[in-house]
C-alpha cells in the first residue's frame, strides 16, 4: 500500500467532467510532480484530496485511511496541508499571524504557537517580512507565506498548487531550494505546476494528465520527451512535425 | 518600554471610572452609565461582527432576549430581576445558538438579512404572545435602588470592564486568531485545519452573551421594558454597528472607543442642539463610513501618516 | 367565500405594489450586489415630493408620478456617484461597509425630511379617494386597482427595457459579470449610477401609488424596505419576474395571513418565507423560472 493512493477518482462539474478516472500513488517523502495544459483538472484533483469539492466516485487514501466524508479541516488535521493557485492570504493579519493560525491546529498557547510560526517563517526565509501586513506582500513572497502557513500545521503530505506561476527566474530558483528543503525534513509533496523547468527539476515521478484523464506517467525525463504529452502541450501539428 | 506607557494609562483611566463619578451631578452619571452600556454592547457584536466577519442586523435579538431574562423570571414568580444578570445573558446565549447554527451556512449579505429578519420575527413574537411575555404592554419592575445613580454605575462598569476583559482574552488566544481568519478568507481557513462553522459558534456564545448582559444591566436600570425598545431594528441593532463602526471594528479598543462616542455624543446633541441632533449624527455617522471606513482607531495610522506628511511639507516650507 | 375572494383579490393588488418597490431593490442589488438600505428612505422622499406637488400644485398624486419620478431619479443617481460608489471596491474590516453607508444614507435622509415636514401624520385626498367598487359581495378600494394597473405597467415597461434596448442589455451585462462588461466596452460606473437612479426612481413610483391609501410619515418606509428584502430573495436578484412573482406571493401569504391567522401575524409569514428560500433555496424563484 502506497503512502497516497488516488483509485479512479471522478468528478463532475455538471455536464463537464473535470476529473476522470484519475488513479495514482505516491509514496512516502517522495516529490510527485502534477502536469497538464490548462483546465486539464489538476486543481480539480487537489480540491477532492482535501474535500473541498467530494469526488463523485473512487477514493482517496492517506496512510491507509479512506478520506471518504471527512471535512477539509479534518484532512488538514491528519497530515494533508494545501496552498492554493490563486494566493488566499489572510489579508488584513501580519504574515506572522498568518502562520501562527496554521501553527494552532497542533499548539495550543499562545507562545508555543508563537514560537512554532517564526521556526516555520525561518524555514522559508520570510522572518524580514513577519510584521507586514499580508495583503502588502509581493507575490513571491505570499506564495511563501502560504507555504510557510501549511507547515506550521505540520503536515506530513503538502499539495502546492502552483507555486512558481508568476514568479521570475531567480524567485523560481528560491522556490525549487525551498521545496527541495521540505523534502529533506521527511514531507512528501504533490505538486501542480505549469512552469517546466520548475516541476523537471524537483519531481521524482510526473503524471500528465489532460481533459481529466491521464495521458503518461513516469520520471521526468520519460515524460519530458513523451509523444501524447508533446501533442497534449503543443497541439497534433508540432507533434507530427517532431 | 511602549507597552509599559500603555498599561500606565489603562490604569489610570481606570482609577478615573473609579474616582471621579460620585463627584459628578445625577445627569453625567447617567450619561456614564449609558456608555458602560453601549461599550458592552459594542464589544459584544464586535466579537462576532468585527472579528469573526460575520455581520449581523440582529443583535437586538440577544439584548432583548437579555433583558427579557430577568423581566421573565420577575412578571411569573416575582423573582428580583438581579437574577437577570445571569439568567439573561443564558437565554441570550441558548436562542443564539440554534440561530447560528441555521443562520451560518449563509455568507455575507444573506447573513445579514437572516438576522434582520430573526430580529422582527422575534420582535412581532413578543409583543403578541401576551401570556408568556405581557406583550405590548411591557414589564415594570421596582428599582432596587430608587433615583440613586452611582450603584447602577458601578456595575455598569464590571460589566464593560468584564467585556473587555473577554475581548482582550479572545485576542491572545487561538479562538482569536482562528475567528480573525475565517473574516479573512473562509476557505483558507479550512484548509488550516480551522472547522469555521463550529468556530462561528464559539464567537457566537460569548458575542450573545455579552449583549445580553448589557441587557440585563437595561432591564434593571431602566426597570420597564417594552418589545419595542428591547428588540428595537434601528435603535439597538443598527446603532450597535454603528457604535463599532465609528471606533473601529475588529479591535479592542475601537469598540470601547465607539461605544463611549457613540453614547456620550449621542446624549449631549440631544441635550445641546435637541431635535436635529439625530440628524447631524447621522451626517457623522455618513461622513466615517466615506472617509474613515475602518473607524477612528483602524483609521488612525492612516491619519498619523497624513498629519506628518503635512507637518514636514509645511516644516520644509518654513 | 367571498371572504376567500376579498382576501385573495386584496392579497394580488397589495402585491402588485410591493412588486414595483421591490423591483427597484432587485435592480440595484443585481447591479451592485450590495443590499440597499436606503431603498425605503428614498421612497419616502418620493412620497414627501408628492404631497408637496399635491399640496402647492394641486396635481393628482397620479399625475404627480412622472416629476416626482424624475426627481428621485437625479437624486438617486447622484447618491450613488458621489457617495456610495466612492467607498465601492474599498478594503474595510466589515466587509459591508456600502451596505453601511446606505443605512446611514437612509437614517440622514428621514431625519432631514423629520426636520422639514415634522413627525406629523399627513393625509391627503384626492379624487378617487374612498371610492369602492362592488362585485359579488367583495369590496375593491379603487387607488388599490389603479395602484396595482401602474405597477404592473411599470414592472412590464422595465422588462421590456432590460429585454430589448442598448441600454437595458448593458445593465444586465453590468449585473452578470462587471468585468467582463467592462471588458466590452460598458461604462459599468455610469451603468451602476443609472441603476441605481433607476432603482430609486421606481421605488418612489411604489411610494406615490400608496399616497392616496395611507397616511404619510417619515419613518413610513420601514415595513416596506422589509418587504422589499424579502421579495427580492424570494424573486432572485436582478430578476424582473422574479419580483413580480415574489411580489404577488408575499402579497397573498400576508393577505391570507392577516385574514385566518390573525393580523398580527401577517408579517411574520412573509419573514418566515424569507428565513426558509434564504435557506433552502439560495438564489430564489429565479432558480426556477430561469430568467
Amino acid at each position: 500500500m502506497a503512502y497516497l493512493d488516488i483509485n479512479g477518482v471522478v468528478r463532475k462539474f455538471g455536464g463537464l467532467t473535470a476529473v476522470n478516472g484519475i488513479t495514482l500513488a505516491i509514496e512516502k517523502g517522495a516529490i510527485f510532480g502534477l502536469i497538464g495544459p490548462n483546465g486539464s483538472g489538476k486543481t480539480t484533483l487537489f480540491n477532492c484530496i482535501n474535500n473541498y469539492y467530494p469526488p463523485h466516485s473512487g477514493d482517496i487514501v492517506f496512510k491507509g485511511k479512506s478520506l471518504k466524508g471527512i471535512s477539509s479541516h479534518e484532512i488538514c488535521k491528519l497530515g494533508i496541508g494545501r496552498t492554493f493557485q490563486i494566493v488566499k492570504p489572510l489579508r488584513r493579519m501580519t504574515v506572522l499571524d498568518n502562520v501562527m493560525s496554521g501553527a494552532f491546529l497542533r499548539k495550543n498557547s499562545l507562545n508555543e504557537a508563537r514560537d512554532k510560526a517564526l521556526e516555520s517563517l525561518d524555514f522559508c526565509e520570510l522572518t524580514h517580512r513577519k510584521d507586514m501586513l499580508a495583503k502588502d506582500l509581493p507575490i513571491a513572497d505570499k506564495k511563501r507565506m502560504e507555504i510557510s502557513r501549511s507547515l506550521a500545521t505540520e503536515p506530513e503530505l503538502l499539495l502546492l498548487d502552483e507555486t512558481a506561476a508568476g514568479l521570475n527566474p531567480r524567485e523560481i530558483d528560491g522556490a525549487m531550494k525551498l521545496i527541495r528543503k521540505i523534502q529533506d525534513t521527511g514531507i512528501t509533496c504533490l505538486v501542480v505546476e505549469h512552469v517546466m523547468k520548475f516541476v523537471m527539476g524537483i519531481s521524482d515521478r510526473i503524471m500528465c494528465i489532460n481533459f481529466g484523464r491521464e495521458i503518461a506517467k513516469g520520471k521526468p525525463e520519460e515524460i519530458a520527451n513523451h509523444p501524447e504529452v508533446i501533442k497534449a502541450y503543443l497541439g497534433e501539428e508540432y507533434a507530427k512535425g517532431q | 518600554m511602549e507597552k509599559k506607557r500603555q498599561w500606565l494609562i489603562l490604569a489610570m483611566l481606570g482609577i478615573l471610572c473609579i474616582v471621579v463619578p460620585p463627584f459628578m451631578g445625577t445627569y453625567a452619571v447617567h450619561v456614564l452609565i449609558l456608555v458602560m452600556m453601549w461599550i458592552t454592547m459594542a464589544l459584544g457584536w464586535d466579537i462576532l461582527g468585527g472579528k469573526t466577519g460575520q455581520i449581523s442586523f440582529g443583535h437586538a435579538i440577544f439584548f432583548g432576549l437579555g433583558a427579557y431574562g430577568g423581566g421573565l423570571l420577575f412578571l411569573h414568580w416575582n423573582i428580583t430581576p438581579w437574577w437577570g444578570m445571569a439568567a439573561g445573558p443564558v437565554l441570550a446565549i441558548i436562542v443564539g445558538i440554534p440561530i447560528g447554527l441555521v443562520c451560518f451556512r449563509l455568507r455575507g449579505p444573506y447573513f445579514a438579512l437572516a438576522m434582520l429578519a430573526l430580529n422582527e420575527i422575534i420582535a412581532i413574537v413578543f409583543t403578541n404572545l401576551d401570556t408568556l411575555t405581557n406583550g405590548a404592554t411591557g414589564i415594570d419592575c421596582a428599582r432596587t435602588w430608587g433615583a440613586e445613580k452611582l450603584p447602577y454605575y458601578y456595575i455598569a462598569l464590571v460589566i464593560a470592564a468584564f467585556a473587555i476583559f473577554v475581548t482582550y482574552r479572545i485576542q491572545n488566544s487561538k479562538y482569536g486568531y482562528y475567528f480573525v481568519s475565517i473574516r479573512e478568507d473562509q476557505d483558507a481557513a479550512e484548509a488550516l485545519g480551522i472547522p469555521t462553522t463550529r468556530y462561528k459558534i464559539y464567537a457566537m456564545i460569548p458575542s450573545a452573551g455579552i449583549t445580553g448582559l448589557a441587557g440585563a444591566l437595561y432591564m434593571n436600570y431602566i426597570s420597564s421594558i417594552y418589545p419595542e425598545t428591547v428588540f428595537a431594528l434601528e435603535a439597538i441593532s443598527i446603532f450597535m454597528i454603528l457604535a463599532v463602526l465609528i471606533g473601529g471594528a475588529g479591535s479592542l479598543w475601537g469598540p470601547v472607543l465607539g461605544g463611549a462616542i457613540f453614547a456620550g455624543l449621542d446624549e449631549i446633541l440631544r441635550a445641546t442642539i435637541g431635535p436635529i441632533s439625530f440628524l447631524v449624527f447621522a451626517v457623522i455617522a455618513v461622513l466615517i463610513i466615506m472617509f474613515m471606513p475602518d473607524g477612528i482607531i483602524g483609521s488612525w495610522p492612516k491619519v498619523r501618516a497624513y498629519l506628518r506628511r503635512r507637518k514636514l511639507t509645511t516644516g520644509s516650507e518654513g | 367565500m367571498a371572504l376567500f375572494g376579498q382576501t385573495f383579490i386584496t392579497g394580488v393588488l397589495m402585491g402588485g405594489i410591493y412588486a414595483i418597490i421591490a423591483i427597484g431593490m432587485t435592480l440595484v442589488m443585481g447591479v451592485m450586489k450590495i443590499i440597499n438600505l436606503a431603498h425605503g428612505a428614498l421612497m419616502m422622499v418620493g412620497m414627501y415630493i408628492c404631497l408637496v406637488l399635491f399640496e402647492h400644485a394641486g396635481l393628482h398624486p397620479y399625475v404627480a408620478l412622472i416629476p416626482t419620478m424624475i426627481a428621485l431619479f437625479i437624486i438617486g443617481y447622484l447618491l450613488q456617484k458621489y457617495s456610495i460608489g466612492r467607498v465601492s471596491g474599498v478594503e474595510t474590516i466589515i466587509p459591508e461597509s456600502q451596505v453601511l453607508l446606505t443605512l446611514a444614507l437612509g437614517l440622514a435622509i428621514t431625519e432631514v425630511i423629520r426636520v422639514i415636514f415634522t413627525s406629523n401624520y399627513q393625509i391627503i385626498h384626492p379624487a378617487l379617494t374612498g371610492e369602492y367598487w362592488h362585485l359579488a359581495g367583495m369590496t375593491i378600494e379603487i387607488p388599490y386597482l389603479i395602484g396595482f394597473v401602474i405597477a404592473t405597467i411599470f414592472v412590464a415597461l422595465l422588462h421590456f427595457f432590460l429585454a430589448r434596448t442598448d441600454l437595458g442589455q448593458s445593465v444586465i451585462a453590468t449585473s452578470q459579470d462587471k468585468d467582463a462588461a467592462v471588458y466590452m466596452g460598458i461604462n459599468a460606473e455610469r451603468i451602476t449610477n443609472f441603476t441605481f437612479g433607476l432603482g430609486t426612481a421606481l421605488a418612489a413610483a411604489g411610494g406615490v401609488i400608496l399616497m392616496p391609501l395611507f397616511y404619510l410619515y417619515p419613518h413610513v418606509w420601514h415595513p416596506y424596505l422589509m418587504k422589499a428584502f424579502v421579495i427580492t430573495i424570494l424573486g432572485g436578484m436582478g430578476s424582473t419576474v422574479g419580483a413580480l412573482s415574489g411580489g404577488l406571493i408575499l402579497g397573498l401569504a400576508e393577505s391570507f395571513g392577516s385574514t385566518y391567522w390573525g393580523p398580527q401575524w401577517g408579517e411574520v409569514i412573509g419573514f418566515i418565507i424569507f428565513l426558509l428560500i434564504l435557506l433552502f433555496l439560495p438564489g430564489g424563484l429565479k432558480r426556477i423560472i430561469g430568467r
